[in-house]
């Protein structure tokens, strides 16, 4: 086991920054336990990575505090807040070598020699690049830096991992594998880790809790189960994986919509709703004993779906996924739908 | 097509002609400088004995050039590598400003700066005499060389990033600028410093003021041959002058030529 | 030791040598200026005496002279050697940026050598017309020595503009029709302005200010430069060399502030 470190609990109170007039960041309270992988989702400009940085003692807020283990480390900077940091450039040091750049935080720290090579020899296997170990930056690929960047970071055992957007600058595949590298790496240090990305399957797929935001202030934090079924508004909803937004009137529990009514989970007190359903929630079922219809605008098949455009059904065109079985629908043909009721939630706006 | 046929060689012609311009007479200073007998031409035979001449006579103005501009090299490392990371590192307006400032030098001319270096100076009578008077005129002309060059790779290695970098590892401000900063300026500071030696060897508006009969530098030697010797001679003179900075100029367009950036700051 | 101590501790040493040697002395300058018998009126001096208002006119008919000339030559030979590849390309380039590192001095020595008494010009005239025709002292031996050392300096800045022109804009002229001269005229030069502007007002501040080839061409006294030199060693007219100098200053300065707002931050060298 290479991490003896307990992460710190971090805290977020009431922190909030802004640039020459713009408020980039709306006060924002937070709680990450020990061990945690929080996961800020949002698209640029959103404020996540000015969160990140904040933690990290990059940037101070303007107001409120940042708590690691409920000591104030506000006005510390970051060479002594002992945090390890992934740059979404990886910034390696082109001057030295491999090893050199991950023992660089030991040497810092005055970590004698004999331990500070063992230690950068742990690294290096544990990011699965020994033989990488005394080559100059400038030779390795962009999979081989993120991996040193990744145990540069790690090596001087930090008690918080920062981690920005470090998979944007890497090409699909690539991506793919080291994320499922990353997910197993963040496992095994159980260090509370803070992870940026615009990604919502990296998102999903590596934080424990997500937090989505948006122009400067937290849409909704939950687990990726939460945050998926249970969005908390419309911008949640269509940020995360494709969303149906239904409007309409409330009438006995059901929403009222052009092509017919369906069952809402949790009806609002208001006589008119917003809900969203997800296209695969939605089922083609037979058209005569349909309580909603609506008629098939296009079909595409996609592989190991069947995506329809269905009109009619909404007062705004809907998407449908189902099994890539159903090869009897053509444009124009009239269907008849279904969606259960736990799976159509209303929404704050 | 034929005009265009024309075109090329007439601007070939004329390319050719100024390039002629320019070196024919550096040539030919080269040549005077072994020629026996100038007047009647390389038919009198070849010889090194305006160079041994040119020896005995200057020999200490050359030593004193090279030292003046390895002491001017050495100071606007120390000053200007340090000068260069905190403008780059303030940016902004105020950055830009004294950045300006420092620049101010190369606007007034010469002559205007030692002339105020004289009146400022000229009381303190050992300082005033020695070759750290023309040391000082040489640094505050060539700071700003060294400054800028260095300002230029600063911003193509995206400094700042390597520093925060080094500072999420724990480094405090001197440790980055040490083990991160000034290791990955070393093309901008090579650049500079080929520079900076060069202007020195060959500075003389400054030097022609500021110098006393004891501390000639090379350019004011070779005023005064120009004036006094006969051409060969001089020519001898200026042909060592010649070979010790064709070395340096190589040497900035084979680093020019591998970072165009740098180049351009010629 | 925090930051913002770290980076200000960086500039102490450049703050006490640009104060010591520059900012200090150029004050120094300025109060000397105005210390001698006409006072602050020194400092018009230079426009109302005839002497030195001939100077000055003389210096600058020579600098824009010069910085014209030598935008033409550079453009010329700039716009052939930048787009055209030929055998020995390279040579020619070295040749033309070879006398970027000389001093006036060496310069005045080259036209000597050129068009001097015992020069080529002379040899040559007198093959053809029997009469040696000795340039080097008169104006015209003072304007090619200024034409020596603006040209190569000029002639790297513009290449490089030329290397950074985009080739679609002549493709699409040509495509409309325009002819070489024509896409020369309404594309390339047109691009090309910024460059000349910038170069242009270095080449004139040098050519203001430039000391060592007037000096050794010792023929010419009239140019602003020789003129300080001669108030400051022979009269020792202390007050008056530093008045002009300084109006010689500021006209270098504001040509030089022109060409950076202007576009560019290239960089002035010797003169």
């Amino acid at each position: 086991m290479t991490q003896a470190v307990r992460g710190a609990a971090i805290r977020l109170a009431a922190c909030a920054k802004s640039y020459a007039g713009n408020q980039v960041l709306s006060p924002v309270t937070l709680d990450i336990a020990s061990g945690e992988t929080l996961v800020f989702l949002g698209p640029s400009g959103c404020g996540k990575t000015t969160t990140l940085r904040m933690v990290a003692g990059l940037i101070r807020p303007d107001a409120g505090a940042v708590f690691f283990d409920g000591t104030d480390v506000t006005h510390v900077p970051i060479e002594r807040r002992n945090v390890g940091m992934v740059f979404q450039s990886y910034a390696l040091f082109p001057n030295m070598t491999v090893a050199e750049n991950i023992g660089y935080g030991l040497r810092i720290r005055r970590v004698p020699k004999v331990e500070r090579v063992k230690r950068v020899d742990e690294m290096l296997r544990l990011v699965g690049i020994e033989t990488l170990r005394d080559r100059r930056i400038d030779q390795l690929s962009g999979g081989q830096r993120q991996r040193v960047a990744l145990a540069r970071a790690v090596a001087p055992r930090p008690r918080v991992l920062l981690l920005d957007e470090p998979l944007t600058a890497l090409d699909a595949s690539l991506r793919e594998r080291l994320r499922i590298e990353l997910d197993r790496l963040l496992r095994e240090l159980c260090i509370t880790t803070i992870y940026v990305t615009h990604d919502q399957a990296e998102a999903m797929a590596l934080g424990d809790r997500i937090a989505v935001m948006t122009q400067g202030s937290i849409a909704q934090i939950g687990t990726p189960g939460e945050i998926y079924f249970q969005p908390a508004n419309r911008f949640v909803a269509q940020f995360i994986g494709a969303a149906n937004i239904l409007e309409g009137p409330i009438e006995d529990g059901s929403l009222r919509l052009p092509g017919g009514s369906i069952k809402v989970a949790n009806p609002p007190s208001a006589p008119v709703a917003v809900a969203m359903v997800r296209p695969e929630e939605i089922d083609i079922v037979n058209l005569d004993t349909a309580a909603w219809k609506g008629r098939v605008d296009t079909a595409h098949f996609l592989g190991n779906r069947l995506r329809l455009t269905i009109t009619e059904a909404a007062a705004v065109p809907i998407t449908v996924e189902v099994s890539n079985r159903l090869d009897d629908l053509r444009s124009g043909d009239q269907v008849g739908l279904a969606v259960a009721e736990h799976a159509v939630r209303v929404l704050d706006e | 097509m034929k005009a265009r046929r024309l075109l090329f060689v007439l601007q070939a012609a004329f390319t050719i002609l100024i390039a002629a311009f320019l070196i024919v007479p550096a040539v030919m200073s080269m040549v005077a400088g072994v020629t026996t007998n100038y007047a009647k031409g390389v038919s009198s035979g070849l010889t090194s004995a305006w160079i041994f001449q040119v020896w005995d006579l200057y020999a200490d103005t050359i030593g004193r050039s090279i030292l003046i501009a390895l002491a001017t090299l050495t100071c606007t490392l120390l000053i200007g590598i340090p000068a260069a990371y905190a403008l780059h590192t303030i940016g902004g307006r105020t950055g830009r400003l004294i950045e300006e400032l420092i620049t101010l030098p190369l606007a007034v001319p010469g002559l205007a700066i030692a002339l105020a270096l004289i009146l400022t100076y000229g009381e303190f009578g050992a300082f005033r005499q020695s070759s750290l008077f023309i040391l000082a005129g040489h640094v505050v002309f060539t700071l700003p060389f060294m400054v800028r060059s260095i300002i230029a790779i600063l911003g193509a290695i995206d400094v700042q990033t390597l520093e925060e970098g080094a500072a999420s590892l724990g480094a405090p401000p001197w440790r980055r600028f040490v083990d991160v900063v000034v290791p990955n300026a070393r093309p901008g500071i090579l650049a500079g410093s080929l520079m900076v030696v060069t202007l020195s060897l060959g500075e003389f508006n400054l030097t022609w003021m500021l110098h006393t009969p004891l501390t000639k530098t090379l350019p004011v030697g070779l005023a005064d041959s120009y004036a006094s010797m006969r051409l060969e001679v001089a020519s001898a003179y200026t042909l060592i002058f010649f070979i010790m900075i064709v070395p340096l100029l190589v040497a900035m367009e084979m680093i020019g030529r591998r970072s165009s950036k740098t180049g351009l700051l010629l | 030791m925090p930051r913002r101590l770290f980076v200000g501790f960086c500039l102490v040493p450049l703050g006490i040598v640009v104060l010591a040697f520059f900012v200090l002395p150029l004050v120094r300058l300025l109060q000397v200026g105005a210390s001698g018998a006409d006072g602050l009126a020194a400092y018009w001096a230079i426009l109302t005496t005839p002497r030195y208002r001939e100077s000055l006119v003389a210096t600058l008919a020579l600098a824009i002279a010069t910085t014209l000339s030598t935008l033409i030559v550079a453009t010329i030979a700039g716009l052939f050697l930048q787009r055209n590849a030929f055998p020995g390309r390279s040579l020619l380039i070295a040749m033309l940026t070879f006398p970027l590192a000389f001093p006036g001095v060496v310069v005045g020595f080259m036209i000597i050598l050129l068009a001097g008494r015992l020069g080529l010009v002379a040899d040559v005239a007198r093959i053809l017309t029997g009469q040696r025709l000795v340039l080097a002292y008169s104006a015209s031996g003072l304007f090619l020595g200024y034409l020596y050392f603006s040209i190569p300096r000029v002639i790297l800045t513009v290449m490089a503009s030329v290397e950074k022109l985009d080739p679609s804009l002549e493709e699409a002229a040509r495509a409309l029709g325009a002819g070489p001269w024509a896409v020369h005229r309404d594309v390339i030069l047109p691009a090309l302005t910024p460059a000349f502007v910038a170069s242009g007002a270095i080449a004139f501040a040098t050519a203001m200010g430039a000391f060592g080839t007037a000096f050794t061409l010792a023929g010419r006294s009239d140019v602003l430069p020789m003129v300080i030199y001669t108030e400051f060693t022979l009269n020792a007219n202390i007050p008056m060399a530093a008045a002009l100098s300084f109006g010689l200053g500021t006209v270098t300065w504001l040509a030089l502030a022109l060409a950076r707002s202007l576009g560019g931050s290239s960089v002035a060298a010797t003169g």
